[in-house]
């Protein structure tokens, strides 16, 4: 059972502390009314853990990982990464969505060193831009536009964009959802890759189970209307991780019977 | 959609002795057509013809240049048809321009025998190819002179529309106070064509050539602001949200995102805003600043020379359009990042 980043590799990783957060948004057609997107979610995340959120859409998966980046604040309760309390975006928390959302007016190279510009250390960090293209394989599309990229490379670039400022906690959200089911299990493993590599703490959002529990040390199961935890799961399969292992399908049945998706009999 | 440019390079240099080999066989080169090779010339000897012809009648001191322009004409269409033989991208060139060519060659013959052949037109309004041909040589330093003053007067306009433009486009786009304030300002005094505030520009400016730079920085004021404002509005949230994960400060998230983001709107804002300096130029130059192109069209009307009047409408277009064409050049240069994605 291999939990954390292998022994001997240093942990960029923080420790993440969610307790009672709620957060509310006004319903579109009633504006009296308001959707209840988390209902006192609380969670704990060890330093250099993988989380993936499972659930329906309209479970708050979304909305908690918002929370998370500080792009938006809860209606009550608290968020601390470390021992600071989140109070706004920092880029000690990295962000990806499922649309790699590149710059498109920059080419390959330009947009992974935009964290280093955003911040005001490219010059001395200059050096390491090179180290992250060739960490997701894309040093020779350094001066292409990414509208020349296909799905998968323009992932990996959001990804190296995200992790040049090393941050302690990178968020993905359905990062993978928009790729070909190929690609998207390579993607899983280069997700891994780096996860491995740098003890990064990450949260991952998807709706596909198999994917879950390929990459998660535990799994947030959460229901929607309110948004709660359902239950959390832990992982104990060791990595690598086989996708058609007795224990890999055995798990797969169980969280489908939770989501009451098991099929009838 | 794997390929890159670079990856596709890669691709093509790995067999170039076949592409040369196709160029020297000539299987790859364009096909031209035997009619526009021989069409060309024909068409500018015809003219040629038609105006020696013609011309007999008049004077041959009015005639003579424009018989040594045909004459030029000619000797270099037929070195076009003998050169494109042997040089490929003036083949392509002749492919595509081929036609147009001998239709202007073809409306110029058209024009002498409706003027000076049948006289059909009535003088003096409508001279002879030949006759505007014979007005901008011998007017040429006063045409050079106007077109000078003009460029002059555009410039200092229209760059400093396009900066007050951009400046209050991106601050009525971004911050909230000037969005309110703004909104009402170019709702309603930007649609106020330039043109109608002349007299109030000759009453509160000092001087006809500062009053004319103004109404042509408020023609070109307009349209940046309005495409600037909504482009820097409708930035892609997502974008801003990545920016602010990455680590940025404002100045990067109007900088750096919003700016870039709305390149594309802000240059159809500056096609629109040259549109309108050019009419509001001609109209100032008219009644206010008295030089330019615009004032030289009214002023060789004023002395019924309409030989005057169209070759300076032929110069004026050459020069308005070699400015359009230099502002696509640009805006392909800076939005290359679009590259095969914008259709315009």
């Amino acid at each position: 059972m291999v939990s954390a980043p292998t022994a001997g590799v240093t942990t960029e990783g923080s420790a993440l502390r969610v307790s009672e957060v709620s957060k509310t948004f006004p319903t579109l057609e009633e504006t009296d009314s308001r959707t209840h997107a988390l209902d006192g979610v609380s969670l704990s995340v060890e330093a250099g853990e993988l989380i993936c959120f499972l659930g329906p859409s309209g479970c708050g998966k979304s909305t908690l990982l918002r929370l998370i980046t500080g792009l938006d604040f809860p209606d009550s309760g608290e968020l601390w990464v470390g021992n600071e309390p989140i109070t706004g975006p920092s880029a000690e928390r990295g962000l990806v969505f499922q649309d790699p959302n590149l710059f498109p007016w920059l080419t390959v190279r330009r947009n992974i060193e935009a964290g280093l510009v955003a911040r005001g250390v490219l010059h001395e960090k200059r050096g390491e831009v090179d180290d992250f293209m060739r960490l997701v394989g894309l040093s020779e599309f350094a001066n292409a536009y990414p509208h020349h990229l296909s799905g998968g490379m323009a992932q990996r670039v959001a990804l190296a964009r995200a992790l040049i400022n090393h941050p302690k906690v990178l968020l993905l959200d359905e990062p993978l959802g928009a790729l070909d089911a190929f690609t998207r299990m390579r993607m899983q493993d280069e997700v891994l890759r780096l996860w491995e590599a740098r003890g990064t703490t990450m949260l991952f959002v998807t709706h596909d189970i198999d994917e879950a529990i390929y990459m998660s040390d535990r799994i947030v199961l959460m229901t929607p209307r309110p948004g709660r935890i359902e239950r959390i799961i832990d992982v104990t399969l060791d990595r690598p991780r086989q996708r058609s292992s007795q224990e890999f399908l055995r798990l797969r049945g169980d969280i489908l019977e939770l989501l009451h998706f098991s099929g009838h009999p | 959609m794997n390929a890159t440019p670079e990856l596709q390079e890669t691709r093509d240099t790995s067999a170039p002795p076949k592409a040369i080999a196709a160029a020297q066989s000539g299987s790859h080169a364009p096909k031209i057509s035997l009619g526009t090779l021989l069409g060309l010339p024909a068409a500018v000897a015809g003219s040629l013809i038609v105006h020696l012809l013609i011309s007999k009648a008049e004077m041959p001191d009015e005639t003579r240049d424009y018989t040594i322009f045909l004459s030029g004409a000619l000797g270099v269409s037929l070195v076009l048809v003998a050169a494109q033989a042997f040089w490929m991208g003036l083949r392509h060139w002749l492919k595509e321009s081929g036609p147009i060519l001998i239709a202007v060659a073809l409306l110029l013959c058209v024009g002498e025998v409706a003027t000076t052949g049948f006289r059909w037109l009535p003088m003096p309004y409508f001279p002879s190819p030949a006759g505007i041909l014979q007005s901008m040589i011998h007017d040429r330093v006063m045409i050079f002179d106007s077109t000078w003053h003009s460029l002059l007067l555009l410039a200092g306009g229209y760059s400093l529309g396009v900066v007050a433009g951009v400046v209050s486009g991106v601050l009525i786009g971004w911050f909230a106070p000037w969005r309110y304030w703004g909104t009402p300002i170019l709702k309603w005094v930007g649609p106020v064509p330039a043109t109608a505030w002349i007299p109030l520009a000759l009453v509160v400016s000092p001087s006809a050539i500062l009053s004319a730079v103004g109404l042509i920085a408020f023609a070109v004021w307009f349209p940046v602001t309005m495409l600037t404002a909504s482009g820097i509005s409708n930035t892609r949230a997502s974008y801003l949200d990545v920016a602010r994960t990455l680590g940025a400060k404002p100045s990067y998230l109007v900088f750096r995102v919003a700016i870039p983001a709305a390149m594309p709107n802000i240059f159809i804002g500056l096609f629109m805003g040259l549109g309108s300096s050019f009419l509001t130029l001609v109209v100032a130059e008219t009644v206010g600043v008295k030089s330019g192109l615009g004032w030289y069209v009214s002023w060789a009307q004023g002395w019924a020379e309409y030989g005057k009047v169209y070759g300076a409408l032929v110069i004026m277009s050459a020069f308005f359009s070699t400015i359009m064409t230099v502002l696509f050049k640009v805006r392909d240069r800076v939005l290359v990042w679009q590259k095969g994605t914008i259709k315009w």
